[in-house]
């Protein structure tokens, strides 16, 4: 088997709005290969879960979907229904957020493990679905017992990684987490890091990891790409991305992140003056100058892309450098 | 009330009519409630012979009226299982794929809603032949819309729920969406809609039987009455030829409401 990769190329997402197209994902190139997670990070709105449902199809009726989503060389994008259904959870599976809500209230949690498995695998017995969820269950860390409960039986942090069972189940190429700890303790969402990274290193998975905490993102993930407005604004591998950030909205996001312990950092300011932009209406030139501090007169007309910025990085700015 | 004091008490009397229906052939010898063959008096006052009186053909109105249950209930449930079944298919298919196909189907079930009951079954009844056909008809033609009606509405909440956008990404199909997911979690309201369908149900037969338009062949409660109004049981003031069978309706349509209301009442153990 050749190693997964799943490749973005050109891809732009457009709602279809009550007042008019909304884009919520343009243009972002990104790939991923198994082995190394690469981690998303992004405001809320920045259209990093966009991509998420864009992967699978999942997007509304009506939804403009232009570019391409090679999924081990095949274009998703242009799939047919069937084909579509099968590459579903087990060519690529989603861990969801919101891990109360992804489950059905009234249904044991081994039985919707297993509901995958009885899917996508013809001749399966319930019997057999089902052990193999349960099996699935005990390799997350979930103690026996709770396989036979109900949703609301369990802890949110159980929940979580009953989801994670869930979509390794039926052994995908590929498993997009969107958002996995934002329901969970901070304890639990270590754990739940450590446990996707480690399932899909040994079972040689491709992973994208979504957050809106680039801390998270820095202990789990090899590369790292920052998402402002529906575009990728940075990328690059993580330690020097999170080390010496070239944009400026990255090095906000690193600088909204207090240290615990660093007494200094406490005085510092930090966070960043105004909102992200409505994307119907987005500024003129880049769309992240009205909130940058190094704005020129040149940012407000051009729209800068992404491009080259040392060896192994990509910058979307036109003044680059280290935070100041 | 019927929650705090005795939750139990509709389904019970639900369940002692049906035992009755079912065993009142094997108390009653058949034939004894043919008008020719009646063994009584006619119009004859409660006594120990007779418990709640004759009929004007001398027949036992305590016999007529545990009979009666028999026809009543059959054409009852059979109207409200045609009624239930389409109208939760219609809400089912409405509600999950919508599109401009649903909102046809919507605009159908609300022609359907606005249907006039009484009106349509006596057009029925004049156009078919009188029996069981055009009452069972006209039950459940009048019913099924308001059963879909709220079947969507609890259909679509559940379509909006997480759960059903995570089986999408699953690669589910729609039969598997729906047999698994969405039928479950509307259950209860089509149970209880169904109750109360059917409480309905054995109203309007009652009604329709005691405007004539029932079979004439058969005994159901609706006919003893029509029989009593249509004899003379009423004008010579034989009030036990209405009070059994009248009373008898109104106590399984209060157990039907209150098994619809237990129904609905009941929360789901399994949810928080």
């Amino acid at each position: 088997m050749t190693a997964a990769d799943l490749r973005l190329q050109d891809l732009s997402v457009t709602y279809r709005g009550a007042r008019g197209p909304v884009p919520a994902v343009r243009s972002v190139t990104l790939a991923i290969a198994a082995g190394a997670p690469v981690g998303l990070a992004g405001e809320s709105g920045s259209g990093k879960s966009t991509i998420a449902h864009a992967v699978l199809r999942l997007l509304p009726p009506g939804t403009e979907l232009t570019g391409q989503i090679l999924l081990d060389g095949e274009d998703v994008v242009t799939m047919g229904w069937g084909r579509l259904r099968a590459v579903r959870w087990a060519g690529a599976a989603i861990v969801f957020q919101g891990a109360l809500h992804a489950l059905n209230p009234i249904r044991r949690v081994v039985d919707q493990v297993a509901e995958p498995v009885l899917i996508h695998s013809a001749g399966t017995t319930h019997r057999q679905a089902r052990d193999r969820a349960a099996e699935m269950l005990s390799r997350v860390g979930l103690p026996a017992g709770t396989s036979a409960r109900y949703p609301h039986q369990l802890s949110g942090g159980q929940r979580q990684l009953a989801l994670i069972a869930m979509a390794m189940v039926c052994s995908p190429r590929f498993v997009i987490a969107d958002e996995p700890t934002s329901a969970v303790d901070t304890v639990t969402r270590a754990r739940v890091v450590r446990l996707l990274t480690a399932t899909a290193a040994e079972q040689d998975i491709g992973l994208l990891l979504i957050s809106h905490d680039l801390t998270l993102l820095t202990t789990a993930c090899t590369r790292l790409a920052v998402m402002y407005a529906g575009r990728v604004i940075e990328h690059g591998p993580t330690a020097d991305l999170a080390s010496a950030p070239r944009h400026p909205y990255t090095a906000a996001l690193l600088a909204a992140a207090p240290a615990v312990g660093d007494p200094a950092a406490r005085y510092r300011p930090r966070g960043l003056p105004g909102d992200p932009p409505d994307p119907t209406a987005l500024p003129p030139g880049c769309a992240f100058q009205p909130r940058c501090p190094r704005a020129t007169a040149a940012c407000a007309t051009t729209d800068v892309e992404l491009r080259a910025d040392g060896p192994a990085r990509r910058t979307a700015c036109l003044h680059p450098g280290p935070a100041t | 009330m019927i929650r705090r004091g005795l939750p139990l008490l509709g389904p019970a009397c639900v369940a002692g009519y049906l035992l009755t229906a079912v065993l009142a052939p094997l108390l009653i010898p058949a034939g004894r409630l043919d008008p020719v063959r009646a063994t009584g008096p006619p119009l004859t006052p409660p006594s120990y012979r007779f418990p709640l009186g004759t009929d004007s053909a001398g027949r036992s109105v305590l016999e007529l009226t545990l009979c009666g249950s028999r026809w009543s209930l059959l054409i009852g449930v059979t109207a409200t299982v045609l009624a239930v079944g389409l109208g939760a298919a219609i809400a089912l298919a409405s509600g999950h794929f919508g599109g401009p196909g649903g909102a046809v189907l919507d605009r159908v079930v609300e022609w359907f809603v606005i249907l006039p009951q009484l009106p349509f079954a006596v057009a029925l009844g004049g156009v078919l032949a009188p029996g069981a056909l055009p009452v069972l008809l006209a039950i459940a033609v009048t019913s099924w819309a308001g059963v879909a009606r709220v079947v969507r509405a609890a259909v679509l909440a559940v379509e909006a729920e997480p759960y059903l956008e995570r089986v999408r990404a699953l690669g589910a199909g729609h039969v598997h969406q729906l047999r698994h997911h969405v039928l479950p979690a509307v259950r209860p309201v089509v149970l209880a809609t169904a109750s109360l369908t059917l409480a309905n149900a054995v109203l309007t037969e009652t009604t329709l039987s005691f405007l004539g338009l029932g079979d004439p062949t058969r005994v159901s409660w609706g006919s003893v009455l029509h029989d009593a109004a249509v004899t003379g049981a009423v004008t010579a003031g034989a009030w036990w030829c209405l009070l059994p069978p009248g009373l008898a309706l109104i106590v399984l349509v209060l157990g039907f409401e209150a098994s619809a209301r237990l129904i609905g009442s009941i929360p789901d153990g399994r949810v928080r």
